[in-house]
């Protein structure tokens, strides 16, 4: 039931050369687009409807199409459909003075119809080729089950907008939720993670956990992927370079979040170095597994708002890194 | 563009018992270094990648890929199929190369998701 591949556009194959496409573009521009993909017909159709039988005298169908101020109906037998009667068709019998004739005399047969369990894209597609402002919908059993306007398809992306923006309300809710319930000085969670040295199966199960934790406390998705990249760096240094492995641990609070590394060993002698992007003291049993780059701790850098390192030599490391949360009201009125 | 038409195109092979067809690829980054992929990604792409180890999971994953695909018919470790399946992240097998992977979907109008190095 796929749609078949169509041809990009010159603007989708080129429209966006050159301009780096930024996470909110991503998130933001799409999402409408993503809603045409997602919805189905079916939700967002009228059901229903007034329908002539075949057999109906048009001077009846007449009398349904006035009394319900439309301009055409579907003529249906057997609850399938067999064709569309307009008052354009009525118009050509009362140019024949044949107003005593049947629906199913003039009734238009070849009716272009859309599948009840399509996305609303394809609907769009229809109208646009097919030059019509109305469709009569369509089940899998070819049984006439309503009626679809590039009316309802803006209705129904607009209610699915609406739903969008009342779950991002809760999740936001949720996030103040535990923040604002208890009172304190200052109220901070802690999350803490014990990380084993050369444990490279599980590596990177911590950031999961933390990424996941963040997303049910409703951070912004910024906010959260800025985090989890850095936490995931600092989760396997501790993995490779460390003798014993180490503890990561993330303190969130309103207005910022705390993310540390502390290891017991073996200490890096010159930190200045680890700072500079290529240098590496990885083994090639780690390069093999695509880390070991020397980028680690400039990814970590270019994640969070402050990075701090703390090492000797002999005693182990301890690594600071924090992202301050913007007030959310601030945000908020920015975007506006 | 879904993650169907990606498959069809790269002419690869689902690995996961149950993948979501449905799901749209923004567009592609290819790498082997995952610290490249965790400095110039962009999320809701799909990742082309040699490795197969476990990492490459969890790095798609904190970094929001929708999708990973092997090239030049590589497997991936048990390990990392078993990881990917948990987490819901679509792992292809294709028999091309980057190069040529990397080419099939831009030219099918699939966007480059990579990020440029600053210019200084």
């Amino acid at each position: 039931m796929c749609p078949p591949a169509r041809t990009p556009t010159e603007q989708e194959v080129h429209g966006r050369r050159g301009r780096p496409i930024t996470d909110q573009d991503a998130h933001e521009i799409n999402r409408v687009e993503e809603l045409s993909y997602d919805l189905k017909i079916r939700e967002v159709m009228v059901a229903g409807l007034k329908t002539a039988s075949p057999e109906m005298p048009l001077s009846e169908v007449l009398e349904i199409l006035r009394i319900n101020r439309i301009s055409g109906v579907p003529v249906v037998k057997d609850e399938r459909l067999m064709g569309v009667l307009s008052l354009e068709d009525i118009v050509r019998a009362l140019q024949k003075n044949d107003l005593a004739a049947t629906a199913g005399q003039y009734m238009t047969r070849d009716v272009v119809t859309v599948a009840s369990y399509d996305s609303i894209v394809k609907a769009i597609r229809t109208f646009t080729e097919k030059k019509l402002g109305r469709l009569p919908v369509i089940d899998e059993e070819q049984k006439l089950v309503g009626i679809i306007t590039k009316g309802d398809i803006t209705r129904g992306i607009l209610v699915a907008l609406q739903k969008d923006y009342k779950a991002e309300e809760v999740r936001r809710y949720r996030a103040s939720h535990l923040f604002e319930d208890i009172i304190s000085e200052r109220t901070t969670l802690v999350l803490r993670y014990t990380i084993k040295a050369g444990d490279f199966t599980h590596g990177g199960k911590a950031s999961s956990d933390v990424k996941r934790a963040l997303i049910r406390l409703g951070a912004d998705p910024q906010i959260t992927r800025r985090c989890c990249i850095a936490i995931y760096e600092a989760e396997m240094n501790l993995i490779i370079h460390t003798t014993d492995g180490g503890i990561l641990k993330l303190e969130v609070e309103p207005h910022r979040i705390t993310m540390s590394a502390t290891d017991e060993g073996p200490g890096i002698a010159d930190i200045e170095k680890v700072f500079q992007p290529g240098y590496s003291t990885a083994t090639e049993h780690v390069r093999e597994m695509g880390f070991g780059a020397g980028m680690g701790l400039v990814n970590m850098k270019r994640c969070v708002d402050e990075i701090k390192m703390e090492s000797t030599v002999g005693e182990g490391t301890k690594l600071v890194m924090r992202i301050y949360v913007p007030d959310q009201t601030v945000g908020v009125s920015r975007d506006g | 563009m879904n993650l169907k038409d990606i498959i069809e195109l790269v002419e690869g092979t689902p690995l996961n018992p149950e993948v979501d067809l449905t799901v749209k690829i923004r567009g592609g980054i290819g790498a082997d270094l995952m610290s490249d992929v965790l400095a110039a990604s962009q999320p809701k792409a799909v990742l082309l990648t040699g490795l197969t180890n476990p990492q490459v999971v969890r790095t798609a994953q904190i970094a929001e890929f929708r999708a990973i695909i092997f090239v030049r018919g590589k497997q991936p470790q048990a390990e990392t199929l078993a990881i990917a399946t948990q987490e819901n992240m679509p792992l292809i097998s294709s028999p091309y190369g980057m190069f040529e992977l990397c080419g099939r979907l831009r030219q099918a109008g699939l966007p480059s998701f990579e990020a440029n190095v600053p210019s200084r």
